[in-house]
């Protein structure tokens, strides 16, 4: 325990040290934010029935995603692990008494959990005090802020078990573009990362509540806004609770089957 | 302290020729080559030695150092090392050795060396007093006090080279596995590492075992060397054995005054000659060297003499000639 907590220190002290790329990061996530806001309030005025989200709760729902871009963006990736797993320096990380998966999942985890810290504060607080109709709307009530950092919390844990599998399945192809684009670009779309998932066709929403891609970006924001209410709410972060264990379990199996098979390329 | 019977190992790889044609082909059939890296290896060591293990390129001694440090699975053979089989009781086996792959690196590389330092202390849960006294002693022998608070990135090969082995040995292994440790390093660094070698296994005992190129490094260091090639084992044995065989050939240098013919010494091999100065090799079972020099000074004046034994490189390279590797 002691080694995957020492692991995740120096990540997160080496993640906060990019301060420019931060400031940077801010700059892009205000302007993404405003140009989504403004599409939808487009949108919005000149809809003809209910919507089936309001446009209060669509906001925070933005403001939040651009906030916690790094918690929920599953082609945040780390580059160090898939050049330790092509270049074959992972022959050293094999002789290490502690588990790989455990080791990897803390240095993930520190990474988001950095890049998120200098990013989300910054742009939340900037973005409570907007003009309306910019302004990021206070949490519905303190109960739901609660259960949202609890469901944002699982949330990560769940995304960055599900880029385990993204890095597992590089042992095996030996190129993480593939297995990169696929998780991206699908996992970003299911998870309401472009669309919002209430916005979504009927059909199209069935197939997204099946997976487990919306429990990591779509389903804490909704909590936050009031737009799930509260019980449902409960039940929502039991349900994250067995994505997550099964994510981990699937981590774990696929980590130790792949480990027993591989071949540390090149003298 | 290692037992290792019947090792082997064979790799399937795909090749191909050059060529759109032929690289659309492999697409539908791949053709594969079974590569013998290992075969039926066997041999073992004992506590405290330090083992030199050597064989041209792509011989097999990286593969056979991944198989005793866990790494790669073997096809069939069984290898016991302090009483674990490597590959199967891994986690608890790797605590007890350190690695070093001289092409590789384990320290991370935007942060300082003492960060990685601290870093495996927790994954080896290294006690605080034992991490302290190791890293003294490691610090003060490998000279590593300027530079253990710069980020990696800025050593320069020498440097981190030093500071790979310091991390290898913070845990305070029994079992030290060396894989070409000396690449790429100047003569300073590389005489640093080998008396660093030296000073561990002395002082603490630890077991070395070394794969290098360098037959200095071998000399330096091996008691013993093991010598494969193309996946099978051709001489396990101390220097020792190979010099009382290959060793009784001498190198005769002798520097003269002018002297125009060239000098014929019945029964030695004249290598190299000219009006100043001749060279022979001299195989001491069957020729004195005393007796060649009073021949010589019958004939000319003269001024150097030089007697030289074999360099274990040449041995090394006519052991590969008579196993035809």
């Amino acid at each position: 325990m002691r080694a995957y907590l020492s692991v995740f220190k120096l990540r997160l002290n080496l993640g906060m040290q990019y301060r420019t790329a931060a400031v940077a990061g801010c700059a892009t996530q205000f302007f993404w934010g405003f140009l989504i806001i403004m599409v939808f309030e487009a949108f919005y005025s000149h809809a003809s029935g209910t919507p089936p989200i309001s446009l209060k709760q669509l906001i925070s729902y933005v403001w939040l995603q651009q906030a916690f871009l790094a918690f929920i963006m599953l082609w945040f990736r780390d580059n160090e692990l898939f050049q330790l797993i092509t270049s074959g320096n992972i022959a050293y990380e094999l002789c290490r008494p502690s588990g790989l998966y455990g080791l990897w999942f803390a240095k993930l985890l520190a990474q988001r959990l950095s890049s998120a810290i200098l990013r989300s504060l910054p742009i939340l607080a900037v973005a409570l005090f907007l003009p309306e109709p910019y302004r990021m709307p206070l949490p519905h009530d303190w109960l739901a802020f609660l259960l949202f950092g609890a469901a944002l919390l699982i949330g990560l844990l769940m995304i960055v078990s599900l880029s385990m599998l993204m890095y597992i399945s590089v042992f095996v192809t030996l190129s993480p573009s593939g297995s990169l684009l696929m998780f991206g670009v699908l996992g970003e779309f299911l998870a309401g990362m472009i669309i919002p998932v209430p916005l979504m066709p009927d059909w199209l929403q069935q197939i997204v509540y099946v997976l487990p891609f919306r429990w990591t970006a779509d389903f804490p924001f909704r909590v936050y806004s009031g737009h799930i209410p509260l019980q449902e709410a409960v039940a929502g972060i039991g349900i994250q609770l067995l994505w997550l264990m099964g994510l981990l379990w699937l981590g774990k199996s696929a980590m130790t089957k792949v480990l027993r098979k591989v071949v540390v390329q090149g003298g | 302290m290692i037992t290792i019977q019947g090792l082997n190992k064979t790799f399937h790889v795909a090749k191909r020729n050059a060529g759109v044609g032929q690289a659309f082909k492999s697409l539908f059939r791949r053709e594969y080559t079974a590569v013998e890296a290992l075969q039926d290896i066997s041999f073992s060591i004992r506590p405290g030695e330090i083992v030199g293990y050597i064989g041209p390129n792509g011989a097999g001694k990286s593969t056979t150092i991944k198989v005793m440090s866990g790494i790669l699975v073997p096809d069939s053979g069984t290898c016991s090392i302090m009483g674990y089989t490597p590959w199967k009781d891994r986690t608890q086996y790797v605590k007890n050795i350190g690695v070093v792959f001289g092409q590789r690196s384990q320290l991370w590389w935007d942060v300082p060396v003492l960060d990685s330092f601290e870093l495996l202390r927790d994954i080896y849960k290294v006690p605080e007093r034992e991490y302290r006294d190791n890293l003294e002693l490691l610090t003060e022998t490998l000279e590593l006090k300027e530079i253990i608070q710069m980020p990696v990135r800025q050593l320069s090969l020498g440097q981190r080279m030093r500071c790979e082995i310091a991390a290898s040995l913070l845990h305070s292994p029994s079992l030290l596995f060396l894989d070409e440790p000396t690449i790429g390093l100047d003569a300073v660094s590389k005489i640093a590492v080998r008396r660093f070698i030296r000073t561990i296994n002395e002082e603490k005992g630890v077991t070395v075992i070394l794969t290098t190129h360098d037959m200095n490094d071998i000399e330096a260091l091996a008691q013993r060397i093991i010598l494969i090639g193309k996946g099978r084992l051709l001489f396990d044995g101390g220097i020792d054995r190979i010099r009382s065989r290959f060793g009784t050939h001498k190198t005769l240098t002798v520097v003269y005054r002018h002297h125009a013919q060239p000098l014929k010494v019945p029964g030695a091999e004249l290598l190299s000659w000219s009006p100043e100065r001749a060279v022979w090799r001299i195989d001491t079972a069957s020729l004195n060297i005393s007796e060649v020099l009073l021949q010589l000074s019958g004939r000319v004046e003269l001024l150097d003499v030089e007697i030289e034994s074999q360099p274990i490189e040449e041995m090394i390279v006519q052991l590969y000639k008579e196993h035809q590797i």
